[in-house]
């Protein structure tokens, strides 16, 4: 069973907060193969296609018939615990600061045996259940828990190094005035978060959803509007310390192109809103979260950023609210960037069209904001950082790969 | 005060026919210690100041926004500026009469082209105070008017009237924007008067303290927004979101009202200031 992880207690004032440290993270060209199937949550490996086998670690010739045609294919991710150790010193400045860390070797269902990260309830001769999740460094490392998990097992220390978990956590929700930003805040109280501070702009013109956010328990209202470096920059002063994850839900789209539809005004506001807004929180939330990533089991771990899938994609039909979208996106990589030697996840989420009024024209399937405020939390809890939601995302992400020149000219989907 | 009595000085010295003399020297004079107050009726331009709200699928006024260029740091280390942006009708504005489809073809009607002696008018203060207090959706009527010149006198031609109603002591946004779902709650003036006022004394415009000349409720009018209609259609101009109404007296006030140059402008943020006499 997992030792429960107690509540976080008050900071003490004259200790000095730990400082960010990194797990080792160089991974060959091939080994990003198994970060790309961690930040989506797949549990998949190389198959030689000419002789079946499995292939761990990823390579780039097979190891068994020398075959250089190795597709990932996703996998049973089913395997039985034959060694496990607990390590008690180690000169990596992560680790140390982080001891006991359990190891263990893991024979899998698909072939392999694999040197894995172990939960603390995972016992020899164990079936386990093995996945690939993203560590600190943002590199792919395989992780061990019991078939059937536990009572606590989300309370496993070695496992929040691997998860965003919202349990015991502060949140910024950046935008309550929405129905996303509502379920969002219903959805992390659910999640057990500790405090849930939600972002409202343009406080005399009323929102149903604000007020339906602010009767939920743990939340509190601040005023602040993305589009105003003041007041991005007083909320940094206030809530800075204590956002351990920030969900930056702003949402602006309008129909429209750039020939059917010249509007620089409209369009300016909506790269205010998506783009140059995240800018400025990234500016003024960035640098004190990532001084917070390892401020104990409750630190700093998480930003969101809530995407249109037409960032990755042009929808002619939102074509500038898609333009706004994809320069969020790029930023977002640069955020990821400059997040990572704290250890902080930045977590892209792409949905499809939201059923809300903006997208009453649009045929469906559309999204209702439940499930999508629903995935993005299981995206935390899984450790994810990319993370397609609904049919018309997990479609576009899939195109992409396979024919970008395809989905460019059928985006009427 | 040493300063203004040297000024005063200086100005009494040159009153025998240099620059400052004459009337100018007389008004300069009153400026500096001799008995005219300079009010500002101006609010602060700052972010959280509300634009008139339109429908979401409508074009929609900026907000006040200001960045920082440098602040004598590595970006400029002599000095200190910004870069704004905000719609032409911003805080307290001067609307012109291009401003609305009634004035569109007038002469004269844009910022860059009214003529500037225009920018300083006499102004009458009608205090509705205590009616906006019991009724946000207070409107002057032009039998209002008529009574409080029944008490203060004729409104001289070429005059502001300005609508008193300390709506704009009101420091929450919400409350000043005074919003419901079926639209905004504010004082404002009465269809009937805007008329009244353009025809039988011949006004330069119409100021008020809420966010736009015209009241809250104004869409429904039978003549929609008639304040905007009626007086740009007849080329006067609109001063709303003024503050310190309460510090003019009923008639006397100069007011000093200048728009910035704007090629084409349908208005500009104005910073307004009234010249009263001390009685």
């Amino acid at each position: 069973m997992t030792t429960a992880l107690p509540p976080p207690k008050k900071k003490d004032p004259v200790r000095r907060t730990r400082q960010p440290t990194l797990p080792p993270g160089n991974r060959s060209r091939e080994a990003q193969g198994l970060t790309a199937m961690a930040a989506v949550g797949r549990f998949a490996l190389q198959i030689c296609t000419a002789c079946g086998q499995t292939q761990y670690p990823p390579r780039q010739v097979c190891g068994n018939c020398l075959g250089d045609d190795l597709p990932w294919r996703d996998l049973d991710p089913g395997g039985t615990l034959l060694a496990e150790t607990r390590l008690h010193h180690a000169n990596d400045l992560f680790f140390r600061d982080r001891l006991p860390w359990r190891l263990g070797v893991v024979r899998m269902d698909a072939g392999p045996s694999v040197v894995v990260h172990l939960a603390e309830d995972c016992q020899q001769g164990m079936r386990v259940r093995l996945s690939l999740n993203l560590d600190r460094s943002g590199h792919a490392v395989m992780n061990a828990r019991p078939e059937t998990p536990g009572p606590n097992s989300e309370d496993d220390l070695q496992l929040r190094e691997l998860t965003m978990d919202p349990k015991d956590r502060r949140v910024l929700i950046v935008n309550g005035k929405t129905e996303l930003g509502l379920a969002l805040a219903q959805g992390f109280k659910a999640a057990g978060a500790r405090e849930i501070f939600v972002g409202y702009a343009e406080p005399w013109k009323a929102s149903a959803a604000l007020d339906a956010a602010k009767a939920v328990d743990g939340v509190t209202l601040f005023p602040l509007d993305v589009t105003d470096t003041d007041s991005v920059q007083e909320l940094a002063a206030v809530l800075g310390g204590k956002v351990e994850i920030m969900v930056n839900n702003s949402y602006h789209p309008r129909p429209g192109g750039a020939v059917d539809r010249l509007d620089m005004n409209l369009s300016r506001e909506e790269m205010d809103i998506h783009y140059f807004g995240l800018l400025r929180l990234a500016g003024y939330f960035g640098p004190t979260m990532r001084a917070r990533g390892a401020d104990g089991a409750h630190g700093a771990c998480a930003w969101v950023n809530v995407l249109s899938a037409y960032a990755q994609v042009n929808n002619p039909a939102f074509g500038t609210y898609s333009a706004s979208q994809a320069a969020a996106w790029s930023l977002a990589q640069c955020l990821r960037a400059e997040l990572s030697p704290g250890g902080i996840r930045v977590v892209n989420a792409f949905m499809g069209p939201l059923d809300d009024e903006w997208h009453q024209m649009v045929p469906p399937p559309k999204l209702p904001s439940d499930m999508v405020a629903g995935r993005i939390i299981e995206a935390l809890q899984k450790g994810r950082e990319d993370v397609p939601i609904g049919a018309v995302a997990e479609e576009i992400m899939q195109r992409l790969v396979e024919n970008p020149k395809e989905i460019e000219r059928e985006i009427t989907l | 005060m040493a300063d203004g009595q040297d000024a005063k000085a200086a100005i009494s010295n040159t009153a025998g026919g240099n620059a400052a003399g004459g009337m100018l020297g007389q008004l300069l004079g009153g400026i500096l210690g001799g008995g005219i107050r300079v009010v500002d009726l101006t609010m602060t331009l700052q972010p959280d100041v509300p634009t008139i709200v339109m429908p979401p699928e409508f074009g929609q006024s900026w907000p006040f926004r200001m960045e920082e260029i440098s602040r004598y740091d590595h970006r400029g280390p002599f000095c200190y500026w910004n870069n704004l942006s905000c719609g032409e009708h911003t805080g307290t504005h001067f609307d012109a009469p291009i401003h609305w489809v009634s004035g569109k073809d007038l002469p004269e009607n844009a910022t860059d082209t009214i003529p500037v002696e225009k920018f300083i008018a006499h102004a009458c203060v009608v205090d509705c105070s205590a009616q906006a207090a019991a009724d946000p959706d207070f409107l002057l009527t032009r039998d209002a008017v008529e009574d409080w010149e029944a008490v203060h006198g004729l409104i001289p031609p070429r005059s502001w009237l300005l609508m008193r109603t300390d709506w704009s002591l009101k420091q929450n946004p919400v409350a000043y924007m005074n919003m419901t779902d079926d639209g905004a709650h504010t004082p404002g003036p009465h269809e009937d008067l805007i008329p009244w006022l353009i025809e039988e004394r011949d006004v330069i415009g119409f100021g008020c303290e809420a966010v736009g000349t015209d009241a809250g409720q104004a869409q429904h009018f039978n003549v929609p927004f008639p304040c905007h209609y009626h007086m740009h259609g007849n080329n006067r101009f609109g001063l709303p979101a003024l503050t310190n109404l309460d510090a003019l007296p009923p008639q006397g006030a100069v007011l000093i009202t200048p728009p910035l140059k704007i090629r084409q402008g349908s208005g500009s943020p104005a910073r307004v200031l009234a010249l009263v006499e001390a009685t």
